[in-house]
């Protein structure tokens, strides 16, 4: 999985929760929930949809590690490639 | 016999749409068995049944926009007491004379809440962008309206059977773009209307005292994180839940704080029923309860809450949820306040506001130590409780939120 295909499936994420983001409206470096008006609840509900697509489900202790779209597409990132490696 | 009326969900609402029925004659209903599906402005609502009985007559068929108190079933029990189904509606037209009002009347002055547009992202249908739900399909399709072409004024876009009938019945002749625009002006204007009278009314009528306590919530904090570790996000417990279960144990000991005020006398809440303030994304407020909240585990609580949470933003609430809680819960979250103090929704006796969480320098033992702190104020009705007392609520409950592990 590349950063593209990451970054689409965190978009998607996004829009599920709050439909009327476009990607282009988010500032990648960021707070994230800030820009898109994510409250806790939301939060939980993105996280969810974006372990069912990623894969990644991100523990509660990691939430400062995601706070931006950069951050968040560089934890999942790192973890896809370490679950690789380890798998392989 | 029992009347089953289209009920009065708010005070903005003079008509709504019976979509399905999910009763048929003969069958055996009880109280707060869901037998209707009905269409207000504000979405699509689980219409409940209010007495238990076998559905005799059927006098409405689907799908038929009728006024507010139209009879639409008629229910044979075994009392022959003749009794409204719709207490909803009929309390708000009765004068207050006996006890039977007494009881019906919470749900008049109660359906002044602002309640608005939970119509449903989950009537969507896969695989298309259109969000309508099957009755609007269904009609679409008899009219042979193309949906793509239909802006919804639902949230999301979602196309309401007021849309339809709009474009048809001439007022709009087809002309979607000012359908849209006239639409949508409507809905925001009801929101206001539905808001102002009830927020008019309790500031008219009711004597507001406010009071607010600092808490530690440092123990709930560390609580929280440790219980969440390992869980998934579908199943990770948010502080708001902690708060409500501490809030409903604390209220079995204040019960003037917990009920409505009605005929110039203080009637206490038969549970505890947690009207929780939900903001919409397309900016509508929703207060759905969560009901008897004292009886409910923490993870019970954390289930309901996500539950209304989402049916409010995407689904669909029962009629119930929106009309009977006995007290209301704003909170500002991460983001919000630091403070506030909620103005009380008639015929409730106070409301709790809980700030944003924040970290804030405390003295401990002479020492001043970093905290995790919460503002909790309380707006209360004078005629009922006096500061003393809700000073004290406020100091059980930080108590209370000493010790989660015991909640």
């Amino acid at each position: 999985m590349n950063l593209d295909h990451i970054r689409t499936l965190v978009i998607e994420a996004i829009q599920e929760v709050a439909p009327e983001i476009e990607a282009d409206d988010i500032n990648p470096d960021e707070d994230l929930r800030d820009q898109c008006d994510i409250d806790s609840m939301d939060f939980l509900n993105f996280l969810s949809v974006l372990k069912n697509s990623s894969g990644v489900s991100v523990p509660e202790v990691d939430y400062s590690e995601v706070n931006t779209l950069n951050r968040m597409l560089e934890y999942l990132d790192r973890k896809i490639k370490k679950e690789f490696m380890e798998s392989s | 016999m029992i009347d089953i009326t289209m009920p009065s969900l708010g005070s903005d609402m003079t008509e709504g749409t019976l979509v399905e029925w999910l009763v048929n004659i003969g069958d055996q209903v009880s109280k707060g068995d869901i037998v209707a599906v009905i269409e207000t402005q504000k979405g699509a609502i689980d219409m409940e049944a209010y007495n238990e009985g076998k559905v005799a007559e059927i006098l409405v068929q689907p799908v038929t926009k009728v006024p507010v108190g139209t009879i639409l079933a008629r229910l044979e029990s075994g009392s022959d007491i003749p009794k409204s189904e719709s207490k909803l509606q009929k309390g708000s037209e009765a004068v207050s004379t006996g006890q039977e009002e007494n009881v019906e009347e919470p749900f008049s002055a109660q359906k002044t809440q602002p309640i608005q547009s939970a119509q449903s992202a989950r009537l969507s249908s896969p695989g298309s962008d259109v969000r309508a739900s099957p009755a609007v399909r269904k009609m679409a399709e008899d009219l042979q309206l193309d949906l793509s072409l239909i802006k919804g004024s639902g949230p999301s876009g979602a196309i309401l059977l007021d849309d339809i009938t709009g474009l048809v019945d001439g007022s709009n002749n087809l002309d979607m773009a000012s359908a849209q625009t006239k639409t949508n002006e409507l809905n925001f204007s009801a929101m206001r209307a539905a808001i102002s009278s009830a927020m008019e009314k309790s500031k008219r009528e009711i004597p507001h005292y406010y009071i607010s306590l600092d808490i530690d919530i440092s123990k709930v904090q560390q609580w929280l994180q440790t219980e969440n570790i390992g869980r998934e996000p579908e199943q990770r417990l948010l502080l708001l839940a902690v708060l409500l279960k501490a809030v409903a144990q604390t209220l079995i000991k204040f019960p003037q704080l917990n009920g409505y005020y009605l005929n110039n006398q203080f009637q206490a809440g038969a549970g505890i029923h947690i009207g929780n303030a939900i903001s919409l994304r397309d900016g509508g407020l929703l207060v759905p309860a969560i009901h008897d909240v004292e009886k409910l585990s923490v993870d019970e609580t954390m289930k309901t809450l996500r539950d209304i949470a989402n049916r409010s933003r995407g689904g669909r609430l029962r009629s119930s949820e929106l009309t009977d809680a006995t007290i209301t819960v704003t909170s500002m979250g991460e983001r919000g306040s630091d403070t506030v103090f909620g103005i009380i929704y008639p015929p409730q006796v106070a409301i709790i506001g809980f700030g944003r969480p924040r970290q804030a320098p405390q003295v401990m033992d002479g020492v001043i130590v970093p905290r995790e702190m919460i503002n909790t104020g309380l707006s209360a009705d004078h005629r009922v409780s006096d500061g003393v007392l809700g000073a004290k609520f406020l100091h059980a409950l930080s108590n209370k939120l000493q010790n989660p592990e015991s909640l």
